[in-house]
């Protein structure tokens, strides 16, 4: 009873419109539920999808390539000039990078670097009359465990077993499945250039992500120079750092001072990162439209109580309370049924969370998963009830200001 | 002290054809004095009232309320005038159907915010107990016949005991044995508490009850 007066009216008002009420209330509660359950969803599988590219792949990839063609000399010669150069014929160049050996050395200085040398190609594998095109990338074990994670991938046999054999090959588990291949089982590589070695199969790798999987293969960095037959060629230095954020600005240093193009791992995944954008606009639409239905039917229960009770705000205001003491009250009102239909959809949110939570299923996409990766985060529950309170006040502000705008003369003089 | 004075008061309404609703008004109501104004329909027997109630603003003119100048006043400053010293009764109870008869007796008190909830509950079933209405108490508004709800309608008007009652058709919806009831309640409210009453009405018997007649006709005071 000791509730401020505005309070007391605006919840008189709520509860003798009960089942007009409930269905904002629920209106809301789904938008903050939904928001809270898809949320959790989507940044759980954004954010472990982030972490094993961050964990599987290295987080600059130096290439042998350069971005831009090279400028011909009478270009850097007359860089503003009008210059045109017809039919220049490129120089035939060895692919690879050049001085692979310094840059290794000068990068290995850098504190919390760590990096390797690769020579990747293709290869065909042979077994038990399937032909399997894979990709192959000749590595330095020493050096590609602190690099990669391919050591802790690995489901059966050890990266060392890469020295210990020869011609030993490590597979994804997706070539092994598609192969019908298993460890110890020697098979027939083809490389592009004719070489062709029987190689044992020393270790099978599984990392998550389907496409590694499915057709990537590791040898020794020697055995894959022989394969290429591309005697003490490296095509790619694979760097790791400790702190994952610099890998920007340090591939654009490379870049700077080698020339050769470096990718962070954002720009290596960039397309799956580029629809993480798109999926998030697509959720926050689909909740912003479930609020603004809700908002609806705020605005319309709010509307049809001012209506409603035009005589007692006339008698209201006529008595004293200021415009803005109706006002208040009506507002008061979208703001009691946002906050109760926040703390609904909380309650819901968190159930269907832990719903989906329980649910167990094999899900292969980018990555392999069992059941929902979901994230669960404070900040969820606050935005979704900032939104749902807003809207919701919003919704409220309409008809409220158009009550205390009433004349209270019109109404009392009417009847 | 004149509890209310209008110094030629008009009160126009704009538009393709202005109307007059009330011209000219000169008039000294004191403190304790039941007034009655009467008059045909449309004569402008409500516009005046709510002229004094500050629930309208004259187009021209100025009403003083015990003295003090209410013109240039902005909204929320006649709204405190009209809370802490104008009580209105209409034709329609216009109790809030929500709230119990105390209930809707203390919003003025609340809303005014002077007094604590326990004083503001006592005030509100002090006021009931002297209309006749203790046993209602607790009840809705649609619990009571017309009469017991014109007379929480009063209670409610004094809720703030102000000095000024003013009454619109008050008796419009009760019949004559209950109409006469509620007068001889003005009566009771101007002579021995001293407020001042301006009830307007259309039944002459009961202007007769008043202590003083205004009539109007076509916005002028006849008499």
């Amino acid at each position: 009873m000791a509730l401020p007066l505005g309070l007391d009216i605006a919840l008189q008002h709520l509860v003798h419109r009960r089942r007009q009420t409930l269905v904002s209330l629920l209106g809301v509660s789904l938008g903050v539920a939904f928001f809270i359950g898809i949320s959790a969803m989507m940044q759980g599988f954004q954010r472990d999808f982030v972490a094993r590219i961050i964990d599987v792949q290295p987080h600059v990839i130096i290439k042998d390539e350069v971005r831009d063609a090279p400028r011909q000399p009478v270009e850097r010669a007359y860089p503003g000039g009008a210059v045109s150069l017809r039919g220049v014929k490129p120089r035939e160049e060895i692919r690879g990078i050049r001085g692979a050996r310094n840059m290794l050395a000068t990068l290995e200085e850098l504190p919390g670097v760590h990096v390797a040398p690769a020579l990747s190609g293709n290869l065909l594998l042979r077994f038990g009359g399937k032909d399997l095109s894979v990709n192959v990338t000749g590595i330095d074990p020493q050096r590609e465990r602190k690099v990669t994670h391919i050591e802790k991938d690995l489901l059966s046999g050890s990266l060392d077993a890469l020295y210990t054999t020869s011609n030993a090959i490590i597979i994804g588990d997706g070539v092994a499945k598609k192969g019908g291949i298993r460890k110890d089982d020697l098979i027939s590589a083809v490389s592009p250039v004719g070489v062709v070695l029987k190689m044992k199969v020393v270790g099978i790798f599984s990392s998550g992500i389907t496409l590694i999987d499915n057709f990537d293969t590791y040898v020794l960095l020697k055995k894959a120079q022989v394969l290429q037959n591309r005697t003490n060629v490296v095509n790619r230095i694979n760097v790791r750092l400790d702190d994952v954020e610099q890998a920007g600005p340090l591939a654009a240093r490379i870049e700077r001072q080698f020339g050769y193009r470096s990718e962070p791992w954002q720009e290596q995944s960039r397309n799956v990162l580029g629809i993480f954008v798109i999926q998030n606009a697509i959720m926050y639409s689909t909740v912003s439209a479930i609020l603004i239905v809700a908002c609806f039917g705020i605005f319309n229960v709010i509307s049809t109580v001012v209506f409603e009770k035009t005589k007692d705000i006339g008698i209201l205001k006529s008595m004293g309370f200021r415009d803005k003491d109706v006002r208040r009250i009506f507002v008061m009102e979208g703001l009691i049924v946002g906050v109760i239909g926040t703390l609904i959809g909380w309650g819901m949110g968190w159930g269907l969370i832990e719903f989906m939570a329980s649910l167990n299923f094999q899900m292969e996409g980018f990555v392999k998963t069992q059941g929902f990766i979901l994230y669960r985060t404070p900040r969820h529950y606050m935005i979704s009830a900032a939104m749902a309170i807003a809207s919701a006040t919003l919704a409220a502000w309409v008809p409220a200001r158009r009550a205390s705008m009433l004349n209270p003369v019109d109404i009392v003089r009417g009847s | 002290m004149a509890a209310i004075e209008t110094r030629s008061v008009t009160r126009e309404l704009a538009g393709e054809v202005p109307v007059t609703l009330v011209r000219d008004i000169d008039l000294v109501i004191g403190a304790g004095e039941f007034v009655a104004i009467t008059g045909p329909s449309g004569s402008g027997k409500s516009s005046l009232l709510y002229l004094l109630g500050l629930l309208d603003q004259p187009t021209s003119g100025r009403v003083l309320i015990q003295d003090s100048e209410t013109t240039g006043l902005s909204a929320d400053q006649l709204a405190a005038i009209r809370l802490a010293r104008i009580g209105f009764v209409f034709q329609f109870h216009f109790l809030l159907p929500e709230f119990t008869c105390m209930a809707n007796v203390e919003i003025p008190i609340r809303r005014l915010g002077v007094l604590t909830t326990g004083q503001a509950r006592d005030r509100a079933a002090m006021l009931l107990d002297s209309l006749e209405l203790a046993d209602h108490r607790r009840k809705h508004p649609d619990q009571l016949s017309g009469g017991q709800r014109q007379r929480v309608a009063i209670a409610r008007a004094l809720a703030n005991d102000p000095p000024l009652i003013l009454a619109d058709e008050p008796t419009g919806n009760l019949d004559t044995r209950t109409a006469h009831l509620v007068f001889e309640l003005f009566r009771t409210l101007a002579r021995d508490q001293g407020r001042s009453v301006v009830v307007v009405t259309h039944d002459n018997d009961l202007a007769n009850m008043a202590d003083r007649r205004i009539h109007l006709v076509d916005g002028l005071i006849v008499d």
